[in-house]
């Protein structure tokens, strides 16, 4: 129930982000700086969440299949795949290199 | 019958049905992550935003607490408030309408409405693009969560290596030059070096806060990182007006 607690309080601040867009004037929000780090953080977020998905064990460092389903997407990517397909080869990447014995 | 012929309509339909099957890989994913039925369920119909949805379930499954998921989920929405005044000023909904609107406020059906020059159009792409993926999403998402609980083994069938694609091409549309880049591999650096250090989940918020430092003392344009993940309109370029009128 706890994780209830968390995943609901994410519902409700995801959403109050979006309704302050709307509802605080928008020359308060003027500052090139809010968007600026708005943006910065995404990229951040995003790339911290891709690198933790492949390395991380718990607290452990861990180099295993999920290291080729990185560079498979990667490539997928540069071929410019669309996303469903990117996370499809990012699966059966992992799953065919643990098939023949890597972990 | 002139709704049906709107480019902003017939973008926002395309883009819907593309982001929308991949709630198959969310709803997949989140189950495998620990997550059960409902809880998926009420990360796409309340929380809405693809990013921190993967976010929220990514903190999960690396064993990370409710916390640090709420955590990173909540610092990714953050754009949406963005989005959000940059949708008020060109839309301009009024009374309850707004309340819809913010709800759909997300990377894609902001994609398709300022892409739009026309205000009647930059409407009607929003709505459509907004309310199809919301609809479409949360079916994908029940898919997505019925089939992966029925998976067994999420590693045999090589899921965890699905996450990493997924927040990669996330993350792939925003890495337009060389800043952004640059902040991607510092954040990335960071994190790596944090995990043996700290409780899972925490070094996801260090490199945030890295990023955060670096948008605050930087000169960059104000908005890297806030194009949306999508383009939309990208497939429609190189085709002549009429051709692309046929298909």
């Amino acid at each position: 129930m706890n994780l209830w607690f968390w995943l609901l309080l994410a519902c409700i601040l995801a959403y109050a982000w979006k309704v302050m867009g709307y509802l605080v004037p928008a020359k308060l929000l003027e500052d090139p700086r809010m968007s600026r780090v708005a943006g910065t953080m995404t990229i951040g977020l995003l790339a911290s969440l891709t690198i933790v998905n492949t390395v991380a064990s718990g607290q452990a460092l861990a180099a295993d299949a999920r290291l080729g389903a990185l560079a498979a997407a990667a490539v997928a990517l540069a071929f410019r795949a669309p996303f469903l397909l990117v996370v499809i080869i990012g699966a059966a990447t992992a799953a065919l290199l643990r098939l023949i014995g890597w972990n | 019958m002139k709704i049906c012929v709107s480019p902003a309509v017939r973008v926002g339909i395309s883009i819907s049905i593309a982001t929308g099957l991949y709630g198959i890989s969310f709803g997949a994913l989140s189950v495998t992550s620990g997550l059960d039925f409902w809880q998926t369920m009420a990360l796409s119909l309340l929380l809405f935003s693809g990013g921190s949805q993967f976010a929220f379930i990514g903190v999960v499954a690396g064993g990370g607490s409710g916390i640090a998921a709420m955590s990173a989920a909540t610092l990714l929405g953050m754009r949406n408030g963005i989005y959000g005044m940059q949708l008020n000023a060109l839309l301009q909904p009024r009374g309850w309408r707004r309340y819809v609107a913010a709800q759909v406020t997300i990377d894609e059906s902001t994609a398709t409405s300022t892409g739009q020059a026309d205000p009647a159009e930059q409407r009607r792409g929003f709505w459509t693009a907004g309310i199809g993926i919301y609809v479409l999403w949360n079916l994908f998402t029940a898919v997505g969560a019925l089939a992966g609980s029925g998976l067994g083994d999420p590693k045999q069938w090589g899921l965890d290596g699905a996450a990493v694609a997924a927040f990669l091409a996330l993350l792939w549309p925003r890495l337009k030059g060389f800043e952004p880049a640059a902040i991607a591999v510092a954040c990335a650096l960071a994190t790596v070096l944090a995990v043996p250090f700290v409780p899972a989940g925490v070094p996801i918020l260090i490199a945030a806060l890295v990023a955060a430092v670096i948008g605050w003392f930087s000169h960059g344009r104000s908005d890297e990182g806030l194009e949306p993940d999508v383009d939309p309109y990208q497939e429609h370029q190189g085709h002549g007006g009429t051709r692309e009128a046929d298909s």
